[in-house]
């Protein structure tokens, strides 16, 4: 049997090419954080040292981090000491940059997936019978309900939250982060839930108004012509059409879900990425600022890569 | 012939009625529509865009969903399509009935390959296994006439030629050897060349497969070329019926002889073509009496009055004129 058809190899090209296009996206992310990094008012040799600073320990401080070399000498360095997993030390925490960013992003990333899964698993359904029951009273709810949602400010929803079923209820921890794994569902819970509420909105709206189109497409009549079951009409041919308009947007939003984490985690009290963050820039600390950006500009073009390849593969005519 | 009613054999339609609930008002798509296809008999129902063709096949199917609503009566081997419960009328859709469509790019679903939209037919009407399945599937695309077919199936939709991909999908409407196929316009989107292969195909497959076949169009030559009994459709109801030979020799339906008229043919004295003027009404306003008597040169007042009734003349033609003499005896315009 020649199970390998041709649909799979433009696939495995596509992969390859959709790799190969990051390189240039890297590049960019470190000219950006490097010049963005020079560019910040004040010099990291006064910030270690403070306001009496005197000239030769400001010298003698650029010196041993290769600030008086000429800039592209420095980038150089930079990029060499990028890929070699060395992003500098912490001027606040005096630990290595890679080993804070490794302690946090964890946590962030836990809590990001969490918040993406929540919110699929609150749209899809609900978009499904939004669409379904289009210009009904369900439909309305549902819009409605969501419209709240999508107009609250996260913080504000997070506070709500908080204050419902954290304090009130005492359903779920106000906050910190647990130990074990199963300690830690718990404690991210109420965070992720913050951050999948508005997250759910958007996707849900997207994806109720695209189930509207691909269920009067002629191939779900011909699918139902063919009697086909109800349950295989609406999995296979409607929502996989469906979703490829809506992983792109998925993808899309991952970037602004990270934004929403820093200020999740500092009303939640999460030590994240987030607050790590908010705390770096508070107290000037450019190394971890820079290496968090690094980090995360690399993790939201990984999670393009990934969206990309998935509606690729929902998609054959994305990959020919 | 009607061999049909009664029988228990082949489609008995009596009485489709299909309605719109638009925001215009309701919209009278089909009316009173009856028709019988008895076993091996290819039907042809013919008419303009909007004159109801389309939707009476997919009334037939049970494809109307809201704001559309069919009454009357849908007889396949003694039951009743349209009274049936969903889940018993799945079971015959693709296996007993199947349909084509007019554009198997749009009807064709892009993101699956052509053998697993192939295959799910026969996971839903049969117990073929895997294997059962696939060779079913090699079969299906070699008998309408698609080479290479193992690597065909593994591809989607794009990959394939306008022709190659009409007729994948009537293999994927054949797989479970349905005893009656209703073709919505399937030659419409090709080139002239295919559109006559496809024709023959059809012609072929009824024969070898012992089917039924509903063609609608508004194709005259393909009618003539492959059906033996037709209906003419206007604004929702059926004007003209009668075998292929006798309503091409003698219209006796104003627009059936208008229709004739605008195809060009070969052989015959070159004169110019007519077309008939106006445009068809629509469907939330229909003009009171005939439907046809704006458009129509033998209009009295008794056709803005009254609407005439579909009239037998004879065995097996049936025509809805009151001046159907008038139009027989007109000068020939072939």
């Amino acid at each position: 049997m020649q199970n390998i058809g041709s649909g799979s190899l433009p696939l495995f090209s596509f992969v390859l090419r959709r790799i190969l296009q990051m390189i240039p996206t890297v590049v960019f992310i470190l000219v950006v954080t490097f010049v963005l990094v020079r560019l910040l008012p004040g010099d990291p040799a006064s910030a270690m040292l403070g306001d009496r600073a005197i000239d030769a320990d400001v010298e003698r401080i650029n010196a041993s981090l290769g600030l008086d070399k000429p800039i592209p000498v420095q980038f150089l360095y930079f990029v060499k000491n990028v890929f070699t997993g060395d992003l500098g030390t912490s001027i606040a925490l005096k630990l290595p940059v890679t080993t804070i960013i490794m302690q946090r992003l964890p946590v962030t990333l836990m809590l990001t997936l969490m918040a993406a899964l929540l919110a699929l698993i609150l749209a899809v359904p609900l978009a499904f019978l939004a669409a379904l029951k289009r210009e009904q009273t369900a439909d309305a709810v549902i819009r409605g309900t969501f419209q709240v949602g999508l107009s609250m400010p996260v913080f504000y929803v997070g506070i709500l939250m908080l204050t419902v079923f954290g304090a009130t209820l005492k359903w779920f921890p106000v906050g910190g982060y647990g130990d074990t794994f199963a300690d830690r569902l718990y404690h991210l819970f109420l965070p992720a839930l913050t951050l999948a509420f508005s997250f759910s909105a958007v996707l849900m709206r997207n994806l109720r108004s695209s189930i509207i189109g691909v269920i009067n497409a002629e191939y779900v009549d011909f699918a139902r012509a063919k009697g086909l079951r109800p349950r295989i009409i609406m999995t296979r041919h409607v929502l996989r059409n469906a979703l490829i308009s809506t992983v792109t947007l998925f993808g899309l939003q991952i970037g602004t879900l990270f934004g929403g984490a820093v200020i999740t985690e500092t009303v939640f009290a999460v030590p994240g990425a987030g607050r790590l963050m908010i705390d770096s820039i508070y107290g000037r600390d450019y190394p971890v600022l820079q290496g968090l950006t690094i980090a995360l500009a690399v993790l939201v073009s990984l999670t393009f890569l990934a969206t990309d390849i998935f509606q690729a593969w929902l998609d054959p005519r994305v990959a020919r | 012939m009607s061999a049909g009613i009664g029988t228990g054999l082949g489609l008995t339609v009596r009485g489709l009625t299909t309605l719109f609930d638009t925001p215009r008002g309701m919209a009278l798509a089909v009316a009173d529509v009856d028709l019988d296809v008895g076993p091996g008999e290819m039907v042809g129902l013919v008419g303009e865009s909007g004159s109801g063709k389309s939707v009476t096949l997919r009334s037939i199917m049970g494809l109307i969903q809201t704001p559309g609503h069919v009454t009357g009566k849908v007889e396949w081997g003694g039951r009743d399509l349209v009274a049936m419960p969903a889940e018993e009328l799945r079971r015959i859709r693709g296996s007993e009935i199947a349909m084509i469509f007019q554009e198997p790019m749009t009807a064709l679903n892009p993101v699956l390959p052509v053998g697993l939209q192939l295959e799910e037919n026969l996971v839903a009407h049969t117990r073929l296994n895997a294997r059962e399945r696939r060779a079913r599937a090699l079969e299906l695309m070699n008998i309408v006439g698609i080479p290479a077919a193992e690597r065909r199936l593994n591809e989607y939709p794009h990959q394939f030629s306008g022709g190659m991909r009409q007729r994948a999908m009537i293999a994927i409407a054949l797989a479970c050897s349905p005893k009656l196929l209703l073709a919505d316009e399937p030659t419409t989107a090709l080139d002239v060349t295919i559109q006559d292969q496809i024709l023959k195909l059809l012609l072929d497959l009824r024969d070898r497969l012992a089917m039924s076949v509903v063609l609608v169009t508004h194709d005259l030559g393909v009618i003539a070329g492959t059906c033996d009994r037709m209906a003419v459709m206007y604004a929702g109801r059926i004007v003209e019926m009668g075998t292929v030979i006798d309503v091409f020799r003698q219209p006796r339906h104003p627009y059936t002889r208008g229709l004739l008229g605008s195809v060009p043919r070969a052989g015959a004295v070159r004169t110019m073509l007519s077309s008939i003027e106006g445009t068809p009404p629509g469907l939330t306003d229909l003009p009171a009496g005939c439907a046809f008597h704006p458009r129509c040169s033998f209009a009295t007042d008794i056709c803005r009055q009254e609407r005439p009734p579909l009239q037998s003349l004879g065995a097996d033609r049936k025509v809805a004129c009151f001046h159907h003499d008038r139009v027989a005896a007109a000068e020939a315009i072939l």
